[in-house]
This record gives C-alpha cells, sequence and structure tokens, in this order.
C-alpha cells in the first residue's frame, strides 16, 4: 500500500470516528468501559458462585477498631509500641549470648595467633579491628532483627498497613503530599533504600520526590539498635524496658511529625504544587501465612540487611582500627580527628567521637554504634564490653556522658543523612545529583539545627 | 439518557448528590463522574461508571478520605475525588 493511500484511509478512519464521537468528547470512552464492566458482570453472573455471608463480618469488626474515631490513633501507637516491646525485650538476652559467644571465640583466636608466633599487628588488625567490628554488628543487629522483621512482615501480611494509610492520609494532604506516604515511610522502618524505591507507587513526580528525600526521617533497621541502646542507657537503673520502649516510641513520632514539617515546607518551596488525586483499596484482611512471613522476614529482609552491614563493617573495623594505631606525634589519628571535631560536637550536645562514628558510619548506620565503642575502647581502659551495663560504665564513667548526651545522639541518629546505599538508590532512582545532594543535606542541616537547639536550651536552662 | 431527565426534575425521592455526600451506611448509584485525565481514568478503571451500586462504609478518624464499597472492594477517595462524582440518592 502507498503512503497516500494509507493517508487517505486513515483520514476516512478519523472522519468515522469523529461522527460517531462528536469533538473528541468523553462519552465514548466511558461507554467502553461501561460496556467492558456490563459485559464482565455478566459472564461473572454466570459462572461464578458466591458463598453466602458469614454471621460474623470480621473485616468490619476489626476495621470498626482500627480505624475508629477514638481507637484509629490510639491503636496505631499501641501496635507500634507492642512490636518495639517486644523487640527491646526479646533481643536482649540473644544479644548477651551472641557478644558472649563471639568474644569467647575472639580470645580464642587471639590465642590461635599467638601460638603460630605472628606479629601483634595481625592480631590487631584481623582480631581486634576486623573480627571485633564484625561481631558487635552482628550481635548488636541480628536479634532486634530477626524480632522486628517477622513482626512487621506479619502487619503487613494480614492487610493493616493500607488502614495506616487511610488514617493518617489527612495529614499528608494538608502537607502537600501523597497518602501513599505513610506506606513508603512503613518500608523504611525496615530499609530506607527499600523506602525509597517503594516510592515508585506514588505516580505525581512531585510527590514522590518528596517522599524520597523524607524517608530518611523514619528510622531504619540500622538505626534501631543505636536507638534502643541509647534508650535503655536513658532508663537504666530507673525502669525497665518498658521504659526505653516509650522512648523509642516518642522518637519514632517525633521523626512522623519532622517528615509532616519538612514535606509541608518543601511542597511551598522547592517542589511546589497541588496534592494529586488519591484512591486507595482497603484489602479484605487475611489470615497470616506464618511459612512465608518467616522466609520473607527472615531470608529476604534480615540476612539481606545483616549481609550488608557485615560488608561494610569488615572494612570499617579495619579502618577504625589503622586510625586508632597509627599515631602521629603520639597521638593517634582517631584521636586528632576527634579532638578537630570536638568543639562541634558539644555544640551540638555530643562529642567529637560521635561526630566521627556518625562520619565514618555513612556507608551504612549500622556501624555507628560499633564505630563509636570502638574509638572510646581504643582510647580507653576496657577490653571487654558484653553488656549494657558495660556500655553505661564505658560512656558515662569514662567519657563523661550526660542524659543529654544520649538524647542529642538519639536525635542526630535519627535526623541525620541517610546510609551511602540510600544516597545511592536516591541518585539511581531520581537520575540526579542535586537532589542526591539535597537529600543528604536537607536531613543534616535539620539534624544539626534541632540538635543544636536542644543541647543550648538545656544548657541555658542549667539542666544537664 | 434517563440521566439527564433527572437532573432536571427535582423530587426528594430520587436525587443527584455527591459521592462525599453520601451518608455512612446508604447506598447510592453512580450518576456521572465529573473527574478528568488521569483521575477519571483510574475511577473507571476501579468500576465507577453510571450504573455502579456505591456505598459508604467508613470515615478516616482524621474525617478524610472516606471507604467505599464498589463492586466488593473497599476504595477509599478523599473529599476532592468524592466530590467530582455524582450519585443517584434514593431518600434520606
Amino acid at each position: 500500500m502507498s503512503r497516500g493511500s494509507l493517508s487517505t484511509g486513515l483520514n476516512e478512519l478519523l472522519k468515522e470516528a469523529n461522527q460517531l464521537n462528536p469533538g473528541g468528547s468523553l462519552r465514548l470512552n466511558d461507554s467502553m468501559v461501561s460496556t467492558i464492566y456490563s459485559r464482565a458482570e455478566e459472564i461473572a453472573g454466570r459462572v461464578v458462585t458466591r458463598e453466602g455471608k458469614p454471621n460474623i463480618d470480621w473485616d468490619k469488626k476489626l476495621d470498626d477498631i482500627l480505624t475508629s474515631r477514638f481507637f484509629g490513633f490510639p491503636s496505631m501507637l499501641l501496635l507500634l509500641a507492642v512490636i518495639f516491646w517486644i523487640t527491646v525485650a526479646g533481643a536482649n538476652v540473644p544479644s548477651k549470648i551472641l557478644a558472649t559467644g563471639l568474644f569467647w571465640g575472639q580470645e580464642r583466636l587471639t590465642e590461635l595467633l599467638y601460638w603460630l608466633h605472628a606479629p601483634a599487628w595481625v592480631n590487631g588488625f584481623f582480631v581486634e579491628g576486623i573480627y571485633r567490628c564484625l561481631a558487635w554488628v552482628v550481635s548488636v543487629m541480628l536479634p532486634p532483627m530477626a524480632i522486628f522483621f517477622p513482626c512487621f512482615t506479619l502487619l503487613e501480611d494480614m492487610g493493616y498497613l493500607p488502614r495506616i494509610a487511610f488514617n493518617l492520609d489527612n495529614l499528608f494532604k494538608k502537607a502537600g503530599t501523597h497518602g501513599k506516604q505513610s506506606l513508603t515511610m512503613s518500608m523504611g522502618f525496615g530499609c530506607n533504600a527499600a523506602g525509597v524505591i517503594a516510592c515508585r507507587i506514588i505516580e505525581s513526580p512531585r510527590e514522590r520526590l518528596i517522599a524520597m528525600l523524607t524517608n530518611n526521617f523514619v528510622p531504619c533497621n540500622g538505626r534501631f539498635p543505636t536507638l534502643i541502646a541509647l534508650a535503655g542507657l536513658l532508663v537504666m537503673g530507673v525502669a525497665t524496658s518498658f521504659g526505653a520502649t516509650i522512648i523509642v516510641v516518642g522518637i519514632v513520632l517525633f521523626g512522623i511529625v519532622t517528615t509532616l514539617a519538612v514535606s509541608w515546607v518543601l511542597s511551598k518551596t522547592l517542589l511546589k504544587g497541588v496534592p494529586s488525586s488519591f484512591t486507595l483499596e482497603l484489602p479484605p484482611y487475611r489470615k497470616p501465612q506464618i511459612g512465608r512471613i518467616i522466609t520473607r522476614s527472615i531470608f529476604d529482609r534480615t540476612l539481606f540487611v545483616l549481609r550488608r552491614a557485615v560488608c561494610v563493617a569488615a572494612p570499617a573495623g579495619a579502618v577504625i582500627w589503622l586510625l586508632a594505631n597509627i599515631n602521629i606525634g603520639g597521638v593517634s589519628i582517631l584521636a586528632h580527628a576527634a579532638n578537630w571535631l570536638d568543639p562541634f560536637g558539644q555544640m551540638l550536645g555530643m562529642d567529637g567521637y560521635i561526630i566521627m562514628a556518625f562520619l565514618l558510619g555513612l556507608p551504612a548506620n549500622e556501624i555507628v554504634m560499633p564505630i563509636l565503642i570502638m574509638s572510646y575502647m581504643a582510647t580507653g581502659s576496657m577490653i571487654e564490653l558484653d553488656s549494657l551495663e558495660a556500655l553505661h560504665r564505658l560512656f558515662v564513667g569514662e567519657h563523661g556522658w550526660t542524659w543529654l548526651t544520649a538524647v542529642c545522639m538519639m536525635l542526630f541518629s535519627l535526623l541525620h543523612y541517610p546510609c551511602g546505599t540510600t544516597l545511592w538508590t536516591i541518585f539511581k532512582e531520581s537520575c540526579s545529583f542535586k537532589w542526591t545532594a539535597l537529600a543528604a543535606l536537607i536531613p543534616l542541616g535539620v539534624a544539626i539545627t534541632v540538635c543544636f537547639v536542644v543541647a543550648q536550651t538545656v544548657r541555658l536552662l542549667g539542666w544537664a | 439518557m434517563c440521566v439527564m431527565e433527572n437532573s432536571q426534575d427535582d423530587y426528594p425521592a430520587n436525587k443527584i448528590i455527591r459521592l462525599w455526600d453520601l451518608p455512612l451506611g446508604k447506598s447510592a448509584t453512580v450518576n456521572s463522574i465529573q473527574a478528568e485525565g488521569i483521575t477519571r481514568r483510574r475511577m473507571l478503571d476501579l468500576g465507577m461508571v453510571p450504573g455502579t451500586i456505591v456505598e459508604a462504609i467508613r470515615v478516616s478518624p482524621a474525617g478524610d478520605p472516606k471507604a467505599y464499597r464498589v463492586r466488593g472492594a473497599v476504595i477509599a477517595f478523599r473529599k476532592e475525588e468524592a466530590h467530582k462524582i455524582l450519585i443517584n440518592f434514593k431518600g434520606e
């Protein structure tokens, strides 16, 4: 067929279409969809048999509580608190057992190297550097993850997460963003990089960027152990895991408020616009499939995150050991750097070593606490550390921590820049250096401001 | 279409209101969708075509959005969207 006759044919077709659908109105589209639906309805009516309605509508009963005016928000808080409490209370004992076991292994390794007449630096670099950092990461992170992820996957599997979006949507609408952002935030509890990838479910590019830039304010699993340990330090001797849970829930709520506030500012300034349309399905609740929950949470999440942490912790342990053991003018590089950062750290209610730990922890938030412990121990007198009490002695006894130090470190951990993996993911998703840089700088700015204000206010009032 | 006639006379037994104003627990049928573009497309995809039965079943504790039963599924619409759907509502 020649080109000319093709375009004549097309013209005729268009003319006919225009006759049937004058002015290209929406009526044609609508009647197409209507016809499809009535045909589908007819077929479904012929072949689908429905069972009679059950006597008790559990979906309705559950939703009447979980999304009700009075119990909707309290039940969300309660669920969050229960999950954290199970994690905090349950992780203590296995963490201790793992730490004892792994540090027993460290002694055996040292003995082996001694027996082999290996030089001292081999023991230092491999055992005190790499092995010890790995041991901390595993004993600090594995138990909370192995408890938190299955609990969270359980809620996900039962179909509760869309109810959170339903409850909170109005807040997100007021912040000028999309209700689905609460779903991407929920993913962020597991891992911020996963949360950023989940932002693909938000269609509007403006709202997607806001969700990506603020996902960091949800504490990810790599930061929970830090928050939990610090909360434990704060309430030690005063309250139990219950008190620590309250503190962690408070920190998470502060993160959510920050998310909304920063989203609001972004949608009024850099990413101006009106919220796009929102339709959300509330699927029926399902009986959780325990087998699937365990495989998904343990293999896909826990082991995945742990492997990543181990990959980062091994070189980090080596670097820390080198920094702590190479001396310039009689003082280690680590101490030099920490001293140099100290005035800045003090201004934010922390110290130079903590800032140093956050800087070195950029590849993965999981290793911030191990780095801090290693740096402190390298300059202190303690060599064994297997309990919260020992941590308390190291931080408070040897390095002069107050409650303000712990609070500021928790706030900084909650708010500071996302980890290297998350930043890399943001770059891949947004294809823009500008937004990747802002994804690090906005949270950093918020973290510095909040810690500065808190530290200065508390000191001014003479509370700490 | 009979829809056009209905919108003219205004007798209380069968009036056209916005989906947002449908009281909880009540059912109605879709009259027309005033949204355009992607939103309209999305609503049609959900099966919100004229004649579809919708039931208002619950409202978010924050007052917005509201959830509706449409063709066996429960769908939540924000106020803005539920304002763009007109329904035939019989009685108070």
